[in-house]
């Protein structure tokens, strides 16, 4: 009652000692420990198989030209050096495996695997997306509290760490899978099993299931179906501890599948090895002794077992407060667009929405002078890798970007009033192919924008929900 | 209660799954027999011909000896028409860059670099026939000095220093250069020709239609991507878009038509090669268009999207008007009414959006595939 006559809202009022005992909560360091380990071991490992296919050459140095992102122009690859950039990634991923100079190690991959991903944006992937907002969000974590070289230097180590640092972990985790499952909550890939639909058919070869499955219209459906059940359900089946096995093991067989079905490189693993962090501390624990009995030499019981406190607790508590809000945020803000997403992707990058579109497309440019109007056709393979080429065609952002390119190299070689206008097509998810961007308008009098892109003609179709 | 909602989750699926069961019964499955659609493309169209293709070259080859053996009017005349029939045939084995043909050049042309490149350079054929300097036909820089192209020239252009192209042979002060330069573009063409048709029948036919893969490798997706590739690149842009001006802002070429020195027949060459373009597109034999097996057509068919098929069919109707209407010499038509030769480049360019985009995409063809992961 008196705090009521204090004028004090009292579900603020427990609200409020609820946080506050929830931000004092201590639990045992191992799982955040092995967290780091696989973390830092699939980034190395992914640092690896990346060079070892020559990508980096191919995707970085080979291009002509880089398409950017918007405000983020000035970042580039760097010539031969890149090869240095994805070392010093590559180091700081190991470093942070074994938890040697850890907020050294992991804010150094953070912003070296971030520039990576900015310097073309044709290699957008979610799960690179993903990789970036991970490790951004353990440069705040005490990720090297336990079992790490850092603990020998220091001579001491960590068995309690704050529990919130755990969970703000699983938090990201739940993000991604349940945008990715709302994501699917849209007609064409509910009612219609589109992209599938396309996608499963041409994997007639695989063992088994190829000819049968795989050509089944009710398979497709049950695919869809089940992806987004699946990725909207798996983080509360994870979450609670009697299905915990249970989920574990859709998750392993889920993007075991995915990986045998689609080319998605090292994610698969990546999400296998995150789900871990779900799981009590004894499992943690058991996976540490592993490493314990190969790494006999090294004692690490002898230092008196300390908890971890934050010094600047309430200074990183709002930032990732903000970080979060931002991540539930930001993939909603295709709504401030009025066009179909799939159709002019505005707002589609950094939102989660994995595997939803088949799109192909095709663009041609032509370089007119505005006044003879005399014209000719570009032909695209003199400036861009074929990767590249593919990307631009169904991304209106990109189809600007290459425009403005077109136009400095023209103008460069001596052409005068010169304007640039693109004859393009696009298929969306089965549908047949119509024209994409407005032929009539002069690319290179536009500039990019947040604004939304009136030259991208309508979707002549439409793709109900989320 | 957990175990409940996880049977529940089960059952929703298992629900879901049988439910859309029912509808699926309308719902054409593909069951397309790609061993088929293969074995229809190497057996009744490809191989037939590349076998036409050879027996045309060694006719052409015959021909040109004759007229080593008795340099007249008469004899080169009869290589004139020996070369137009094997350049015909060519037109029907432009597309297979696959198998060792695909392996013979770096080249963007494939290996139709060792056949087809024009405009000829008459420059390096002249320096060649004319000077004692070595050359070197497989050098990529003699692309554009052998093939159908240099033969055309040998044939029927006429050097600086001569009044009939006879002349080259006879009055000119280098005949025998000349003699000698044919005589290697021609054992050019003829080994080529012999290397790629002996591999296809003896090692890749089999090759090709075991490989089923859906992969970016399989055979199917290489000859897709043949397929787009010759449709944009050798009958679109080079027979058609170039000397029209479309990739040189207006300025147009009427000396890079396809058989410039013969110059009377590029529209008949074009009209071949579309001819070859739709007969593949609809899986019909080679020599025998009523005979018709599994093909793209089929295979659209199949996932039920006749109406894009029909669609492209159109398209290259519409191209093959526009073609016809043509002069028979494109030098002409662009010299006299480019107009009409920018129309039927836009007619063909209609059919590149329906192959590249609508049907790769439905097949699930990956155009240009680049090696690289997705999400």
């Amino acid at each position: 009652m008196k705090r009521i006559l204090n004028n004090e809202n009292p579900f603020f009022c427990f609200m409020r000692n609820t946080l506050n005992t929830y931000f004092k909560t201590e639990t045992s360091a191992a799982p955040l420990a092995v967290f780091r380990i696989g973390f830092g071991l699939m980034m190395v490992l992914s640092i690896i198989r990346f060079w070892s296919y020559g990508w980096i050459e191919k995707l970085y140095i080979n291009p002509k030209f880089h398409f950017s992102y918007y405000g983020f122009e000035w970042i580039k690859p760097i010539g031969n050096y890149t090869y240095i950039l994805f070392f010093i990634c590559g180091f700081a991923a190991l470093f942070v495996a074994f938890g040697f100079k850890y907020r050294l190690a992991i804010v150094t991959f953070f912003l070296s695997f971030t520039y990576i991903e900015f310097m073309d944006k044709t290699t957008y992937l979610n799960h690179y997306y993903f990789i970036s907002v991970l490790s951004f969000l353990m440069c705040f974590l005490p990720a090297n509290a336990y079992y790490s070289l850092d603990n020998l230097i220091r001579k001491k180590h960590y068995n309690k760490i704050p529990k919130w640092t755990i969970d703000s972990i699983k938090l990201l985790l739940g993000i991604v899978y349940v945008y990715a499952g709302l994501a699917k909550i849209n007609s064409d890939w509910l009612f219609k099993a589109m992209p599938l639909k396309i996608w499963l058919p041409s994997k007639y070869d695989l063992p088994l299931l190829g000819e049968t499955l795989m050509q089944q219209h009710w398979f497709h459906i049950a695919m869809s179906w089940s992806g987004m059940l699946y990725d909207l359900c798996i983080p509360f089946l994870l979450l609670y501890r009697k299905t915990r096995w249970f989920a574990f093991a859709l998750v392993v067989f889920f993007h075991v599948f995915t990986r045998v079905l689609f080319p998605i490189g090292m994610f698969p693993y990546i999400m296998i090895i995150s789900a871990l962090i779900f799981f009590d501390a004894k499992i943690h624990e058991r996976i540490l002794n592993v490493f314990r009995r190969v790494f006999k030499t090294i004692k690490t019981k002898t230092f008196k077992p300390q908890i971890y406190k934050y010094k600047n607790q309430n200074l990183i508590l709002p930032l990732l407060a903000l970080f979060f809000a931002i991540q539930l945020l930001l993939p909603f803000r295709y709504l401030t667009y009025p066009n179909e997403l799939f159709w002019t992707e505005e707002g589609y990058r950094f939102s989660w929405r994995v595997m939803l579109m088949e799109k192909t497309g095709y663009a041609e440019f032509k370089v007119v002078d505005g006044k003879t109007k005399n014209s000719f056709v570009v032909n695209n393979s003199d400036f861009l890798t074929a990767f590249q080429e593919k990307e631009m065609s169904t991304q209106p952002d990109f189809i600007l970007e290459y425009a403005h390119f077109l136009g400095q190299h023209f103008a460069s070689q001596g052409h005068k009033n010169l304007e640039v206008y693109v004859d393009s097509y696009a298929a969306l998810n089965g549908r047949r192919s119509q024209r994409f961007i407005d032929p009539k308008v002069d690319l290179l009098k536009l500039t990019e924008s947040f604004k939304p892109k009136n030259w991208i003609l309508p979707f002549k179709d439409e793709i109900k929900g989320l | 209660m957990l175990k409940r909602i996880v049977y529940l989750f089960c059952l929703v699926c298992v629900i879901v799954a049988c439910s859309s069961s029912d509808d699926s019964s309308d719902d054409n499955t593909d069951n397309f027999d790609r061993t088929a659609l293969l074995t229809n493309y190497a057996d009744n169209i490809i191989l037939p011909a590349l076998e036409n293709f050879q027996s045309k070259v060694s006719a052409l080859d015959v021909a040109r000896g004759n007229f080593i053996n008795a340099i007249n009017q008469t004899n080169l005349d009869l290589l004139s028409d020996a070369w137009l029939e094997a350049y015909s045939a060519w037109q029907y084995v432009g597309i297979y860059n696959i198998g060792l043909a695909e392996t013979l050049t770096g080249n963007e042309n494939g290996f139709r670099a060792y056949f087809n490149v024009y405009p000829v350079s008459t420059a390096l054929i002249e320096s060649a026939a004319e000077t004692n300097a070595s050359y070197n036909l497989n050098a990529d820089a003699y692309f554009a000095a052998q093939g159908f192209p240099a033969l055309d020239f040998l044939i029927h252009g006429i050097t600086d220093s001569d009044i009939t192209p006879l002349d080259k042979f006879t009055s000119n002060s280098k005949s025998n250069g000349y003699v000698n330069y044919m005589t290697d573009v021609q054992s050019q063409i003829n080994s080529r020709t012999t290397a790629i048709v002996n591999d296809w029948q003896n090692t890749f036919r089999d090759e090709f239609v075991a490989n089923t893969s859906s992969s970016a490798t399989g055979s199917i997706n290489k000859i897709v991507n043949d397929y787009i590739n010759y449709y944009e690149r050798a009958l679109r842009a080079n027979k058609i878009g170039t000397p029209a001006g479309n990739f040189s802002a207006g300025q147009t070429f009427p000396d890079k038509v396809e058989a410039f020195y013969k110059n009377n027949v590029s529209k008949e060459l074009a009209l071949l090669s579309l001819d070859a373009v739709q007969q593949f597109f609809n899986g019909e034999a080679f020599g025998n268009t009523a005979n018709s097996g599994a093909s793209l057509a089929s295979y659209l068919d199949a996932l039920d999207h006749t109406e894009l098929k029909n669609d492209i069919n159109a398209q290259f109707e519409v191209a093959r008007q526009q073609i016809q209407s043509l002069n028979s010499s494109f030098s002409q038509q662009v010299i006299n009414d480019n107009t009409k030769m920018t129309q039927a480049y836009d007619a063909l360019q209609g059919a590149v959006v329906l192959l590249k985009v609508d049907m790769a995409s439905v097949l699930d063809i990956q155009i240009d595939f680049v090696d690289n992961d997705g999400d």
